[in-house]
């Protein structure tokens, strides 16, 4: 039997288009000092430390090796984790492995990404197999505008729907006091008069590219119960995998076969047979506002071709049955490297009834996603108990 | 001393120093058995092959060695059509730099995800159209092929749109 895991604190930078003032070592420092000081913890007490980047995106071959002081690594056990948009899914999931295994009591997992550094779109196009996929693409918004436009064309979702996505999003990062893109009195009038960057995605359809960074301290049961009031427990983990090419699978985003895997792993590991009424709060990585209207679906929280109507019903909104993001989620922060993590580190918050402005009242079980391009997608349920 | 001189940035509160960096690498991979002799066929006899995955049937374009779904040995190929259908498109307008060349991709330009008649799984290509309007999921489109061609998927210039 796993050993019982929870988060205990939780650390981000205010993330922002261009951190020009610090360096990337810099950024990691401020996330991960925030989380040590969440947790009333230094860095000698951590037993090991999961790291998690795109090193694509800054050019370095061996970040951790650049920024080790920024996240304690130094003799310390340490492994990094790079799976794309997944990464820092993925790097939490590793630290709940280390101590559900029983091997380490305390991890700190760190992810960071500082995108004004690099060539983002550049690097995600090397995604693509340099054969058949790569002369294509553009980056992440082309690859995506097609999948997208398959979904719309599948579930009859109006641009109308995938404004409203984007309004929800960018009105719920106000209350969050890390969120880049808090746009208080955007409308779907302003997103629908936003250019196309690719047809059927436009600009405010779309995420932005931030510098960010973000840490957890997990602990075993008996160390979580000392370090935090209210630990968010770590009730079920899930990661899978997708076929090769991007036309193996040509529903891609109508149909998410990986998310439909790992969501469905986590909901039957907690008993969770209608999440909508299940789940208080979920904590989705969606790039753009298509995916999170095709996630509804791939997640359960809809049937095939209603996603339109939960967020015309309000479903998901913060005064709805199921709030999703109400951190503002991707569309209004993606540091690609730590947004999974932040995914998880929200919904810590939200179990912790530490998210603020931004709490859903009561929270007591909680989704995040990680999501990958066309490759992984990673699922966590978090709870109280 | 003055403000002045204990700042060297001049006193006033400056961004950060940033250093740029340029990198330029040429990469060549090997395409492996199967893509190899996809692209000769391609090549030299404009003609479009697929594997066939004995399990489960399908039809695999880019061919591949292992069928994922079966994790069992593909092997027969098979001929499919030069004429398909989107399952998924778009007319990209957003600039970006071209990996495959370092230049910047001239905008816009028509993409879409292709199945093509006897295949089971679908290709990206380009589209010879760029407006949206007249594009969507479910046309049927046919392969323009280069007289003059290389051995790589360029040897189709675009897909034309049929209906």
């Amino acid at each position: 039997m796993p050993h019982k895991v929870g988060i205990v604190a939780t650390g981000q930078t205010k993330h922002t288009a261009k951190r020009t003032d610090i360096n990337m070592r810099e950024l990691i420092t401020e996330a991960v000092t925030r989380a040590l000081d969440d947790a009333g913890l230094r860095m000698s007490d951590i037993d090991a430390v999961m790291l998690g980047n795109m090193e694509p995106f800054e050019g370095f071959m061996l970040p951790e090796l650049w920024s080790v002081e920024g996240w304690g690594g130094l003799g310390k056990p340490a492994m990094k984790f790079n799976t794309g948009g997944t990464v820092g899914t993925s790097t939490a999931i590793a630290a709940y492995y280390f101590a559900a295994s029983g091997i380490y009591d305390t991890i700190l997992a760190v992810s960071f990404e500082k995108q004004s550094e690099g060539h983002t779109q550049t690097a995600i196009t090397t995604v693509g197999d340099p054969l058949w996929e790569r002369t294509m693409m553009a980056g992440a918004i082309g690859n995506f505008a097609v999948m997208a436009s398959t979904y719309v064309h599948e579930s009859g979702v109006t641009e109308e729907h995938a404004a409203k996505i984007a309004v929800k999003s960018r009105r719920n990062a106000c209350n969050n006091e890390y969120a880049h893109l808090q746009m208080p009195n955007l409308t779907v009038e302003e997103v629908l008069a936003s250019p196309y960057l690719a047809y059927p995605v436009r600009r405010l359809d779309f995420c932005p590219q931030s510098d960010g960074a973000c840490a957890l301290v997990l602990a075993t049961e008996a160390k979580a119960k000392k370090l935090a009031p209210q630990p968010a427990w770590i009730k079920a983990v899930a990661t899978a995998h997708e076929q090769q090419y991007m036309g193996d699978s040509p529903r891609r985003l109508a149909e998410m076969r990986s998310q439909r895997a790992a969501s469905q792993r986590v909901y039957k590991a907690c008993g969770i047979s209608d999440p909508v009424r299940d789940l208080d709060v979920a904590e989705i990585y969606e790039v753009a506002t298509y995916a999170e209207l095709a996630m509804y679906e791939n997640l359960g929280f809809c049937a095939p071709g209603q996603s339109g109507k939960l967020i015309d019903q309000g479903v998901t909104t913060m005064s709805g049955q199921l709030p999703v993001n109400p951190s503002g989620g991707v569309l209004a922060t993606n540091c690609i490297g730590a947004t999974a993590m932040i995914r998880v580190a929200e919904a810590a918050l939200q179990i912790m009834g530490k998210a603020g402005k931004r709490q859903v009242p009561g929270a007591k079980l909680a989704l995040a996603t990680g999501y990958g391009g066309n490759a992984w997608t990673d699922a966590l349920i978090l709870g109280r108990e | 001393m003055s403000e002045k001189s204990k700042n060297p940035a001049g006193g006033k509160k400056e961004e950060g120093l940033r250093v740029p960096w340029l990198l330029s690498v040429e990469y060549e991979y090997a395409a492996g058995h199967f893509a190899t002799r996809f692209f000769q066929e391609l090549r030299d006899n404009g003609r479009i092959w697929g594997v066939r995955c004995p399990g489960c049937q399908r039809v695999y374009i880019p061919p591949r060695p292992i069928c994922g779904i079966c994790a069992g040995k593909t092997g027969e190929w098979v001929e499919v059509s030069d004429e398909g259908v989107i399952v998924g498109c778009t007319v990209v307008n957003v600039p970006f730099i071209d990996p495959m060349t370092g230049e910047q991709r001239p905008v816009p330009y028509g993409f879409a995800i292709i199945r093509l008649d006897g295949a089971s799984t679908a290709l990206y290509h380009f589209l010879e159209e760029t407006d949206p309007k007249k594009l969507g999921v479910g046309k049927r489109v046919k392969a323009v092929f280069r007289p003059e061609r290389k051995g790589t998927l360029l040897d189709i210039k675009h897909f034309r749109l049929l209906d």
